[in-house]
């Protein structure tokens, strides 16, 4: 069954079109990446589909429910974890969920058991009496996801969750974002510029750029949509004359660079190349000092679909979605 | 419910708060007691040279009667010049606010019948102790020609005054118009600031999210709102009350009528705010709106000065003011304990303001981003 549908949906601020006509189904029970850089669409699209704001073009349903006729329907469904962190730092942890339980008119037996059952998933129970303010940002980021939780959704939206949180913090909202998924039967939409969180939550991706849906599929089926490719790094205890035109006579490589003491080798078929460059260095009477071999990466996919690199759109990115700056 | 939810936060959210409260309390009761006591008293011990070129005895009686005032009423000191350049250099630097000169042929002229002259040259830098010497002056001499035996049929009509009301310091006069800034530092900081900060901050973007409807976000955000203010209101009544000296400042009648009052403007000032506010997103919006506000508003509505006393043009801002109908309202309980005949009027006003303010930021609120 299909929790979210979305056709051809467009968003245009004056002459610019931040989302060009994107199409997609999530099944119910999916996690469902956007990835992109900043300023790729992925939080116009999210607010679109939240209700926040009036699409252009197209038209979609959540839940069931049309964005568009039945709005009230869609925020019934849905959980929303914004970007930025919304939570009240003068209320305690209990009172965030308390207030959104009666924003969402939560009868008060539920809400008094579901609170506490929510606070003990996103690990928080001893600090459900603690100003919201005296939390870290990855606590703040368990009690938003709690908070967006209170009314029992059935499909969460998260709009980048973990950006601004520090490496720990990240890995401990995404335990809790898999445990939850596996508590609860939810359909989650999460946006996120992070290859590796893409990786690690997502049942399918969508890679997003300029406002246009790239590519979609299983992180493991966009990895093998494109030609095999590996990067070997490799030092050695010295190294002959010739020994780069050597290297890139390997099988399987395309391109060979050296940074200072460390030669990088791009190759079609890792194996058969980390093969051949065992029998080359015996060959030569020398000896590896370090050898790496990393698999395609969604960076890699994102290269091949968007036609340039995940980090660099990054950082040529504007700081802020357009559609804040519209607000 | 919806609504009662977002009142319950912002409820829980002030009473946290402390310094928010105090903030809004400090600066009417500050305005209270500093421009109440500075503006208030009497001025006194003016310094005023005296030159007397004539000496004779009609000079002799100005000088007698000039020495009476700085004796008793202390309104100005005098110091007897022989030479008058010095005491108009002492006049030019500072030291003096005026100089009484007696003219050579003052006697002389008195004596004749004639209507001699005295002169009060004034450094007239301070409107006020200009006005407040000349006044002085002008009694002192004018006492100068009367006999000193009255007759015992006087052809002069005399006023009695009868004052109405029991004397009014000027802390009392005050004291309305600190009660309404009290409102609106409420409204400012508690309705405005908190409003346009949690906007920025996207948790009205929580709110947008779940089913709550226009109204109910409307009646939230402003009932809080006006919860705060009335609070604020009432604090600085009774503490305000009680500084400036109020008689019986806490009979039960009059109570209840400041307290309709309080929220009547509470709910004006709120729906004012909201109508400037409700397409605001920038932070720094309402706290540059804040002084503007505070000094087309409190100024011009007679909390500090009779409205009477206004070009045309400032007449006109006082009439559209709401602070001049609260300011009006509060000057009749508290001063002169009125009942709601006296304010009708006041309240009528502030009531239909409320509503065309409150009518219009709903049709320009948006439900969306």
């Amino acid at each position: 069954m299909v929790a979210i549908d979305v056709r051809g949906l467009v968003k245009q601020f004056g002459d610019f079109t931040a989302v060009k006509g994107v199409s997609f189904a999530v099944e119910q029970g999916e996690v469902f990446g956007l990835l992109g850089p900043n300023g790729a669409g992925k939080s116009t699209l999210i607010r679109m589909l939240t209700t926040l704001i009036v699409p252009t073009a197209g038209s979609a349903t959540v839940s069931g429910c049309d964005i568009a006729k039945d709005p009230d329907g869609v925020r019934r469904a849905i959980g929303v974890i914004p970007q930025a962190m919304t939570s009240d730092l003068d209320l305690t942890v209990e009172e965030n969920l308390l207030i959104y339980a009666k924003l969402h008119q939560v009868p008060r037996d539920r809400r008094n058991k579901l609170i506490p059952e929510l606070l003990a998933s996103v690990e928080l129970s001893e600090w459900s009496n603690k100003l919201v303010k005296n939390l870290s940002g990855g606590m703040r980021r368990r009690v938003e996801i709690a908070r967006g939780l209170v009314h029992e959704p059935r499909v969460f939206f998260l709009d980048e969750p973990t950006t601004g949180l520090d490496p720990v913090s990240r890995v401990a909202v995404w335990e809790m974002l898999q445990k939850i998924r596996q508590e609860r039967s939810l359909t989650i939409l999460v946006t996120t510029h992070y290859m590796d969180e893409a990786d690690r939550l997502c049942d399918r991706i969508a890679i997003v750029d300029h406002g246009e849906l790239k590519a979609l599929d299983s992180p493991a089926m966009l990895k093998a949509s494109i030609a095999g490719r590996n990067m070997l790094e490799v030092s050695f205890s010295s190294v002959p004359d010739g020994w780069e035109a050597r290297l890139a006579a390997l099988r399987g490589v395309s391109t060979v660079s050296r940074h200072d003491v460390v030669f990088r080798l791009d190759s079609d078929d890792g194996p058969g190349t980390t093969q051949a460059l065992v029998d080359a260095v015996r060959e030569a009477g020398i000896s590896m000092h370090s050898l790496s071999v990393q698999s395609t990466t969604l960076d890699d996919v994102f290269v091949h679909y968007a036609g340039r690199n995940l980090r660099d759109a990054l950082q040529a990115a504007a700081p802020r979605d357009f559609s804040f700056g519209r607000r | 419910m919806r609504t009662w939810a977002i009142i319950e936060r912002e409820l829980r959210r002030f009473r946290r708060s402390p310094t928010l409260i105090a903030m809004s309390l400090m600066m009417p009761v500050m305005q209270l007691v500093i421009l109440g006591y500075a503006f208030g008293g009497n001025v006194k011990h003016l310094q005023v040279g005296v030159v007397d070129h004539d000496r004779g005895v009609p000079a002799l009686r100005i000088r007698e009667l000039a020495q009476a005032v700085a004796s008793g009423a202390n309104t100005f000191d005098t110091i007897v010049y022989a030479d008058e350049g010095r005491a108009m250099r002492d006049l030019r630097d500072g030291r003096l606010n005026g100089v009484l000169t007696i003219p050579p042929d003052y006697s002389r002229r008195t004596l004749a019948g004639e209507s001699p002259s005295v002169a009060l040259i004034e450094d007239n830098s301070d409107n006020f102790v200009t006005a407040t010497l000349a006044g002085i002056v002008g009694n002192v001499i004018g006492q100068v020609g009367r006999p000193a035996v009255s007759p015992r049929m006087s052809s002069q009509p005399t006023l009695d005054v009868v004052e109405v009301y029991p004397y009014v310091p000027y802390i009392q006069y005050l004291l309305p118009g600190s009660i309404v800034m009290s409102i609106f530092m409420m409204v400012m900081i508690g309705g405005g600031i908190i409003f346009i900060d949690d906007k920025a901050r996207g948790l009205h973007e929580g709110y947008l999210v779940t089913p709550i409807t226009k109204l109910e976000l409307i009646a939230g955000f402003n009932l809080s709102g006006t919860i705060k203010a009335v609070i604020a209101g009432a604090v600085l009544m009774t503490v305000g009350s009680v500084i400036a000296g109020i008689p019986d400042p806490f009979a039960p009648m009059r109570l209840i009528r400041l307290l309709i009052v309080i929220i009547i403007t509470a709910f004006a000032l709120i729906s004012l705010m909201f109508l400037l506010m409700v397409r605001v997103t920038d932070p720094l919006v309402p706290r540059a709106t804040f002084g503007v506000l505070n000094t087309l508003l409190y100024f011009p509505s007679g909390a500090v000065y009779p409205q009477q006393g206004f070009p045309a043009w400032m007449q006109v801002i006082a009439k559209v003011d709401p602070f001049t109908y609260s300011v009006h309202a509060f000057k009749c309980l508290l001063l002169k304990n009125t009942g709601f005949g006296a304010i009708a009027g006041d309240l009528a006003y502030l009531v239909i303001f409320a509503t065309v303010a409150m009518t219009l930021a709903t049709w320009l609120f948006r439900r969306t981003l």
